[in-house]
């Protein structure tokens, strides 16, 4: 941990005006021949490591370091809604014991719920070493303080190095309140997980809302929290053989106050959801007009395909927003996906990088959705695209 | 009812790049906007205040420049703005913002209702919310499609999940954060605007606040820590091509089927 610290002795108008310019922030200002940096540093460092020499320092300050090795096992908080586990969960199952062979950690699933035993069986399948189970007619129903206080008294009890959750509605609200009772860190909907050494694991994430990732690690503080949407990884095979024992936990009475009653229960229809799609054809901002959909949507049935598209065409009102890709959007992982004029930002990239065969048109060869494409096709979407849907028509009649 | 209301101002872009050889962050035209799902709540909060009576303030955390925001939410009818800014939050991560936030809140006065957005568009992690109602030890509901009722101390509110939607009631003090689409938010009004140009927020620094110690705010009471930032991966194994539109059609035509899509 540490500080910039500026040395006033070395600033030149020239420096000052080279700094100003250099952080991508604006957090930078000279006036009265005085560097200043503002309220807008998000301590990037590039005033120190690109801005003349010595000017800007970081200035290291020794913390106390914990001892990490009284942080053990990588633990998956196994996500529960009426007598059904969800599959984000067997996810990250596999992920967990992939990074604990690399520390020779064992893997826990942390259970909340009521009557969930035959739930807390299934996760040995899956392959955790131990799933804590904490079994209370008051978690039956998701509410904030009892199930934050499982999170806590788990913690406590077997101080775990790492707690993935799933990124769904409950887990977003969920991790950040567990995170900040023990002031440490939680990094959202990472797209990569892997384990150093020294257990500080190493989360990448799209950042700072741009073009760009980042990898991001909690290096003095534990239980590590990190949140993983549903399909950024795969599911691991269910085995037949269910190793591992189940540990009942028990959380003290007055642990399970809290205010909130469930007056009423409506179950959504069933709604559209692309993450589910086997195909899917994705529209970005190159299509130029509403109207211009219809090629889109006829060569998605020609697929059996969902459509699916970019946040500002949500924002345009052209699509329902439960079709949007992205990290403001669903996560897609399917077996084809073809996208047209879409330029690929990191958080619509971090939504669908995981589809097995990723097909892009678009007109700009620079584009970055080539990085991530399987196949680039280099042209005019309203040439290619009919050309196309002919060309399949034509192959299905012969 | 004393209702407040957490926004941020985020980047108007998201035409942040790297650049690959210098490894600079690259961020053309830093023009910023209010983060647009925090429009949700302080309508919301606005809506409340018609059919309650109370008060409206708004709250952000940033640079100098984020009083904008706050002028704009004064402008649609927000009764008063605070900003919390100090070079020594620079580098906060989620934790860091949660605290130096809970302890502005705490400084700005004492609310029934704390309302925020759902998430941001340039952080996407619905984070911050429930981070900062644990440090001020009150409950939270996130994804909230609509607030139906205020009775005496008890507030219910329509709660959105994947499968299902829920009622709940729960005792106030509490804060919620706002689903999108909840509401149609108003916008500025010029009467309003005309008549507040010349009112600044409220200015708050480390030194107003309650815990007064640097440790626990900015990088240094932050948790992660951001090791390095990078362009995103490029596949190594891919396919281009280029060429008439005629025989790119018809080449992805033969690839789909080739491999048996079709």
């Amino acid at each position: 941990m540490g500080y910039l610290k500026i040395h006033q002795e070395l600033v030149t108008e020239e420096i000052a005006r080279n700094m100003c310019a250099i952080c991508p922030f604006g957090a930078i200002s000279y006036r009265e021949g005085k560097l200043d940096i503002g309220a807008g540093c998000k301590m990037c460092r590039i005033c120190v490591n690109k801005g003349a020499s010595g000017v800007v320092t970081y200035e290291e300050e020794k913390v106390e370091e914990i001892d990490k090795s009284l942080w053990n096992g990588i633990t998956v908080f196994a996500e529960q809604e009426e007598g059904q586990i969800h599959p984000v969960v067997f996810e990250l199952l596999g992920k967990a014991r992939g990074l604990a062979e690399k520390v020779q950690h064992p893997v826990y699933a942390l259970l909340a719920g009521f009557e969930v035993t035959e739930l807390a069986e299934e996760l040995l399948h899956y392959g955790a070493d131990k799933v804590f189970c904490y079994d209370a007619e008051e978690l039956e129903e998701f509410r904030i303080l009892p199930y934050a206080n499982v999170l806590e008294d788990f913690v406590n009890q077997v101080h775990p190095s790492v707690i993935m959750v799933g990124a769904t509605m409950k887990g977003r609200s969920l991790a950040p309140r567990a995170a900040a009772h023990f002031r440490t860190g939680l990094t959202a909907d990472c797209t990569v997980l892997d384990i150093k050494e020294n257990t500080d694991l190493v989360q990448i994430r799209p950042a700072f809302g741009g073009n760009i990732m980042a990898q991001i690690v909690t290096p003095n503080s534990r239980p590590q929290f990190c949140t993983v949407r549903y399909k950024v990884f795969g599911a691991p095979t269910r085995k037949e053989e269910a190793e591992g024992k189940i540990v009942q936990m028990e959380l003290p009475k007055e642990k399970y106050a809290t205010s909130v009653e469930v007056s009423a229960k409506m179950k959504k229809p069933k709604e559209i959801d692309i993450a589910e799609a086997e195909v899917v054809v994705a529209v970005g901002r190159g299509v130029k007009s509403q109207s211009d959909l219809q090629m889109a949507k006829e060569l998605a049935e020609l697929f059996g395909a969902q459509m699916a598209c970019t946040r500002p065409l949500i924002e345009a009102g052209w699509f329902d927003a439960r079709r949007q890709i992205g990290l403001s959007g669903r996560t897609v992982k399917p077996k084809l996906i073809i996208t047209m004029g879409i330029s690929g930002s990191v958080q619509f990239v971090a939504g669908m990088k995981g589809a097995d065969c990723i097909v892009a048109i678009n007109e700009d060869k620079n584009a970055s959705i080539f990085d991530v494409a399987h196949y680039g096709f280099v042209g005019n979407l309203y040439e290619i695209v009919p050309r196309l849907i002919e060309e399949i028509k034509g192959g299905a009649a012969r | 009812m004393r209702i407040l209301v957490c926004i941020k101002q985020v980047p108007g872009t998201t035409s942040v790049e790297v650049d690959e050889k210098t490894g600079v962050l690259k961020r053309d035209g830093v023009e910023a906007k209010m983060n647009p799902f925090d429009l949700y709540a302080i309508e919301q909060a606005l809506l409340m205040r018609e059919r309650y009576g109370g008060t409206v303030d708004v709250i952000t955390m940033g640079p100098q420049q984020a009083e904008a925001v706050l002028n704009e939410a004064v402008y649609m009818g927000a009764d008063r703005g605070v900003l919390i800014s100090d070079r020594r939050f620079a580098g906060a991560d989620v934790v860091a913002t949660s605290y130096t936030l809970s302890q502005g809140i705490q400084k700005a006065g004492e609310y029934d209702l704390i309302l925020c957005g759902k998430q941001t568009t340039d952080g996407d992690t619905a984070q911050v919310g429930p981070e900062t109602a644990e440090f001020l030890g009150i409950e939270h509901i996130a994804n909230v499609l609509k607030i139906l009722d205020v009775d005496g101390n008890t507030i219910s509110v329509l709660e959105n999940l994947e499968t299902q939607v829920r009622e709940l009631k729960l005792m106030l003090p509490c804060l919620l954060t706002i689903e999108k689409d909840a509401n149609t938010p108003r916008l500025p009004s010029f009467k309003r605007k005309r008549e507040r140009r010349d009112l600044r927020p409220e200015l708050f620094g480390l030194n107003d606040f309650a815990d007064g110690n640097p440790a626990h705010y900015g990088l240094n009471g932050s948790p992660t820590q951001v090791e390095r930032v990078f362009p995103p991966e490029k596949s190594t194994d891919r396919m281009m091509y280029e060429g008439s539109s005629d025989e790119l059609g018809k080449t992805l035509a033969d690839l789909l089927s080739e491999r048996k899509f079709l």
